[in-house]
């Protein structure tokens, strides 16, 4: 199932929610849309499922326009940010919703759905809770009833928005991973939005960076990284500071620090974006200060204080850093755009 | 120890007795005396005053009434609720206040708006009389002074709980699949059915005990067109006491069935 979007715009009163998105999904991708809140990107999901109707521009999923096909003629698994689940049905009753309202002509048989209900539960990890009411699980379990309860039309195309976003830290670990696992296994074409960069790099094959309506890029999480489109992408990615330079001869010169290349940029004034990886902070006289240094799960952070900015680096190996002791920074890469 | 929210034992026991002493005056002994007046030569002439063929004709045609009117603010309730709570669309806030408009106005008004409208002197009056058509003080005047009269109960209770739960369950059933009345039965009524009974119910209550607006389009005519609160008040006027107040129990015990039926909803 492909997914082409092309021209798309949606306005709510003066304000353009979508404006002139393009995005192309190819067959069996899990495609994250990346963006702060207001950026368009749940409307474009909405838009995709059918329920909202855009101004203007063109959704084509297999080739097939689908400006005139209701949503529930989509075939499109979506699952709600808040989950949606029908208060008043019983876990089984939510996930064979979409088999008993079929026409009778093509609805399976009791017994048939009722099968159809255990092999989803199973395959949700959620076997023998088919009797419990939506209020009587957890935000995990409820999680996963809305996506069996997806998956139970058998759609080809799925739509998440903010999937684990209810969720606390270690249970959206696990499910992200598992529901990567389920996509490859079904074959499916995934769309899921969501505000959390690394949820996003970590999940996705390809990430839709999106900002005022747009999908401003849309690429590999490596991609994405290396070659950002332009500065709002490289500020938005991977915790970058922002550092004011000069452009000069294929450099990019700053106050305090040593130079970086910086190939085809405009001579002049510039900005580079510099993550805490590219920072690599060295023992011995030098222009910048340990500021504070703090370890987490995923090592040591150093802040260090170089001229007047406080700068995130990563320590040199072997090297225990005092707070207070002086250092030299060296930077192993930057991206620089005009400013 | 006394918990910070706790109020000091004499000032709740004072409250509670202030309560207590308001609901007695001023609801439980009206209540009381009517059954006792009912009452008070026994329980023969009471039960013969219902027997009687123009307080049989008072009770069916209250019942009639109510059985109409009902149903029609069932599904025009329904409607509207929907309408206001599904759907964005121009006037909505005007609709939403105009539901409530027979709650404000006087019901003589609502009663003789009708008499304007469809009386013999009215707008339609001519026209439907040429036709034979009876409206005012006759059953269909009643049906329509008590649809207007008691149209905001279902409306009112069940718009709130339709606003509070929103639109997505309907959009995931959509997704699901599911078509206009499918949405409708499998999703958007079973969510709101019990605000709904409970919304009958007291349209129910107010339809049988309406005075006002059924006063004034009704004629009075004893054993036609009288409804139990308009042969109560015919009796009274003529000092049969004894015969207004069985009436007016057996009225008071169909608005009390009918709380206590709500009540014990609200409960499960």
């Amino acid at each position: 199932m492909t997914i082409v979007v092309s021209e798309l715009r949606r306005r709510f009163g003066g304000v353009a929610a979508l404006d002139g998105v393009e995005l192309s999904v190819r067959s069996g991708e899990f495609v994250a849309l990346l963006g702060a809140s207001g950026s368009g990107k749940t409307t474009l999901l909405r838009a995709l499922a059918g329920l909202e109707f855009p101004d203007a521009g063109r959704i084509l999923i297999d080739g097939r326009d689908m400006a005139s096909v209701p949503a529930r003629a989509r075939g499109i698994g979506f699952v709600f940010q808040n989950y949606a689940l029908f208060r008043h049905m019983t876990v089984a009753g939510n996930i064979g919703f979409g088999l008993r309202i079929r026409p009778w002509r093509s609805r399976p048989s009791r017994a048939e759905i009722a099968r159809r209900v255990e092999e989803l539960l199973e395959l949700v990890r959620l076997p023998g809770l088919g009797g419990r009411y939506p209020d009587q699980l957890s935000g995990g379990q409820r999680q996963r009833v809305a996506l069996a309860r997806a998956l139970a039309i058998e759609p080809r195309v799925l739509l998440l928005d903010e999937p684990f976003g209810a969720l606390d830290a270690t249970v959206r670990r696990e499910l992200r991973l598992w529901l990567r696992g389920l996509h490859d296994r079904l074959g499916l074409t995934s769309l899921f939005v969501t505000h959390d960069q690394d949820e996003a790099l970590e999940l996705a094959d390809r990430v839709a960076v999106m900002r005022d309506g747009r999908v401003v890029q849309c690429d590999t999480p490596e991609a994405l990284l290396a070659r950002p489109a332009d500065a709002g992408v490289a500020g938005f990615l991977g915790d970058a500071a922002r550092l004011g330079c000069e452009v000069r001869g294929g450099m990019a010169w700053f106050a305090a620090l040593p130079p970086v290349p910086a190939e085809g940029v405009a001579e002049g004034q510039a900005v580079a974006f510099l993550r805490p990886v590219d920072l690599l902070a060295e023992p011995g006289e030098g222009e910048a200060r340990v500021a504070a240094s703090r370890q987490d799960g995923r090592g040591v952070r150093l802040t260090v204080a170089v001229g007047e900015s406080l700068l995130e680096a990563v320590p040199a190996p072997g090297w225990q850093p005092r707070r207070g002791e002086a250092c030299r920074v060296r930077v192993l890469a930057a991206r620089v755009f005009p400013a | 120890m006394r918990r910070p929210t706790e109020e000091p034992a004499w000032l709740r026991w004072l409250l509670c007795l202030l309560a207590v002493a308001v609901l007695g005056v001023f609801l439980v002994l009206p209540l009381a005396a009517v059954f006792a007046e009912a009452f008070r030569r026994g329980v023969a002439p009471a039960l013969a005053a219902l027997g009687d063929p123009d307080a049989l004709a008072a009770i069916r045609l209250t019942l009639l009434v109510a059985a109409i009117a009902v149903p029609v603010n069932l599904v025009g309730g329904v409607a509207a609720a929907w309408a206001i709570a599904k759907f964005d669309f121009p006037g909505r806030r005007l609709l939403t206040t105009l539901i409530e408009l027979p709650f404000s106005v006087s019901p003589v008004i609502s009663g003789l708006v009708y008499v304007l409208v469809f009386g013999a002197q009215g707008w339609l009056g001519p026209w439907l009389e040429e036709r034979g058509i009876q409206v005012v003080f006759a059953l269909p005047g009643l049906v329509l002074a008590t649809i207007f009269v008691t149209f905001p109960f279902v409306a009112r209770t069940v718009i709130p709980l339709m606003q509070e739960q929103g639109r997505t369950e309907e959009e995931a059933a959509a997704t699901l699949g599911a078509g206009g009345w499918r949405m409708a039965w499998h999703v958007t009524l079973p969510n709101i059915r019990w605000a709904l009974l409970s919304g009958v119910l007291l349209c129910n209550a107010r339809a049988m005990g309406e005075f006002g607006a059924v006063s004034v389009v009704s004629g009075h005519v004893r054993g036609e067109t009288n409804t139990m609160p308009l042969h109560i008040e015919i009796l009274y006027n003529e000092y049969q006491f004894v015969a207004a107040f069985a009436v007016a129990g057996l009225l008071a015990l169909l608005a009390l069935l009918t709380l206590a039926a709500k009540s014990l909803l609200e409960r499960a």
